[in-house]
């Protein structure tokens, strides 16, 4: 089990166009493209909106870890290409799904690479969500990589008393993450209740209203980026309901062998 | 006998922890590894198990090199405790924690009973056996996490933070057990910040600094060398402090545990009466 999956999913700091833009013009983006992927189901719309990532992580130069993520959603986007094939879709349409599948998750890799836990919380408290949520929200993305380090460390730590991961039949791999998911979770708790105290103990909740030392502000670059996305989206909306694309489709299907 | 030649390790992300180390750690020394935070120390020492694997540089334990062998086999040899042993703790009692590892390596279960006995009651804790690790605590579970190391009796006992939770009557019985080790025969490395449980101890010091090794040497001579010792973000012992403002008056300021002191403070009361 790797944790480099988790890298297509953490956020850094990086002097880019990406970066720098507000929060919730970011997010309208990625949604858009994430919606528009679920519009549709034919393999060459769903190519052309998977197309559109590559470039904006390539802006947001983080191109290595999108390619990290991918590689971490390689295996299930192989099962659900392999589960679509054989119980009876087309090969175009298996590959459609796998795309719409690669497609989600790239946008929100791209999203949460480029935005931080603070910024996030910022712009879900401007839309109205209360404080103790936007922070317990906050605070569990930011635990991520704190918590796949400590799992990294137990198992560093069961390894040197002889626990041997990949040993035995497949039942007993199943069992030998035993050891590591107790501690990783017992630590997990412990951390929270922790936390919790040393949040108390600085005030946290003291006071009803709070009033934020940043305050998030839509640019005209933002505005802009808003302006293009609902445009562009709305184009998109058109071509899924009025215009008839040309029909990529092979009709290779898996024999028939399972009874459904 | 563990040899560390020209050690280098580079972490995933580009991090250089370690440049260069080069080290021998001879049968039934006891050595304490100290440095400023960041220093390499846990880096340097999950590479003697096998954790991990040198970037350049090669690792032997016992002639094996830890490249061409698993944790697994290396950790029989080389037992590491961590720092948080509740990044290890998952049975439900102390007694079925401490077999966790003899169950790994294959030993049978009248030897199991035996060695868990052994050491529950060598650690003082024998009166937690059927009690939950989760129930204890942070100084007791971290003697477990040290009880499930120690009871499959390996070679080299590596520790990682020792002192950090205990208190001061556990530090001298870990302190009396660590010499007992080494008199047996045993090779014990400790990572550790804490000057004065090491000036109590007297092992050979390893300084490293920036993953390098910068200073090795007897007790005396690093934790009574102030510049050596501000290098690696440290102080010097209390002991060594205090000889060291007595040296105008004759003190051997080469001194750093509490029993040289008194007869040195004596000789010198003697002399100035």
């Amino acid at each position: 089990m790797s944790m480099r999956v988790f890298e297509g999913f953490k956020f850094s700091k990086l002097p880019t166009p990406i970066h720098n833009m507000d929060p919730r013009a970011k997010f309208v983006m990625i949604l858009a493209v994430a919606v528009a992927a679920l519009l549709f189901s034919d393999i060459l719309p769903l190519a052309v909106i998977f197309a559109t990532v590559p470039p904006m992580t390539v802006l947001a130069k983080s191109s290595r870890r999108w390619a990290a993520s991918m590689k971490g959603a390689a295996m299930l986007a192989a099962i659900i290409f392999i589960m679509n094939f054989i119980t009876g879709s087309t090969l175009t349409y298996a590959v459609a799904m796998t795309l719409r599948f690669l497609t989600l998750v790239s946008s929100f890799s791209l999203f949460f690479m480029t935005t931080s836990p603070d910024d996030l919380g910022l712009a879900l408290e401007r839309l109205g969500m209360p404080y103790s949520l936007t922070f317990t929200f906050t605070t569990a993305v930011r635990l991520v990589p704190t918590i796949a380090s400590d799992a990294q460390t137990v198992i560093d730590t069961q390894k040197s008393r002889g626990l041997e991961l990949e040993k035995g039949n497949p039942l007993k791999r199943v069992r030998n993450y035993i050891p590591i998911l107790i501690p990783l979770i017992v630590s997990a708790i412990r951390r929270s209740i922790e936390l919790a105290e040393a949040l108390e103990s600085r005030g946290f909740g003291a006071s009803e209203k709070r009033e934020p030392l940043v305050v998030l502000k839509l640019r005209r670059t933002d505005l802009a980026v808003i302006a293009a996305t609902i445009a562009l989206f709305s184009l998109t909306l058109y071509v899924r309901f009025y215009v008839p694309l040309p029909v990529v489709e092979s009709q290779i299907r898996m024999p028939k062998i399972l009874p459904f | 006998m563990i040899e560390i030649d020209d050690l280098s390790f580079t972490f995933p992300n580009g991090y250089k922890a370690l440049n260069g180390v080069d080290l021998t750690i001879s049968d039934s020394e006891f050595i304490a590894l100290m440095g400023e935070n960041g220093a390499g120390k846990t880096t340097l020492i999950k590479h003697l198990n096998g954790l991990l694997k040198p970037t350049r540089g090669d690792v032997t334990v016992d002639g094996v090199n830890t490249k061409r062998a698993s944790v697994a086999s290396i950790s029989r040899k080389v037992g590491l405790v961590f720092q948080n042993p509740d990044h290890q703790l998952f049975c439900e009692t102390v007694r079925e924690e401490v077999a966790f590892a003899l169950r790994n390596f294959g030993h049978k279960e009248d030897v199991i009973s035996k060695r868990v006995q052994w050491i529950l009651q060598t650690l003082d804790l024998s009166q937690y056996a059927d009690s939950s690790p989760f129930t204890l605590s942070g100084g007791e579970r971290k003697r477990v996490a040290l009880a499930s190391v120690l009871a499959w009796d390996p070679k080299y006992i590596i520790l990682d933070e020792p002192t950090i939770g205990q208190d001061y009557l556990q530090k001298d019985r870990l302190r009396n057990f660590l010499l007992q080790l080494t008199s047996q025969g045993k090779t014990v490395l400790i990572v550790t910040h804490d000057v004065e449980f090491v000036a109590e101890c007297k092992p050979t010091i390893v300084l490293l600094s920036k993953g390098k090794v910068v200073g090795q040497g007897p007790s005396e001579e690093i934790l009574t060398n102030p510049e050596v010792v501000d290098r690696c973000s440290l102080t010097l012992p209390q002991i060594a402090q205090l000889t060291r403002r007595l040296e105008p008056y004759g003190a051997d300021k080469k001194i750093i545990d509490v029993y040289s002191a008194i007869s040195e403070v004596k000789r010198l009361i003697r002399r100035h009466r």
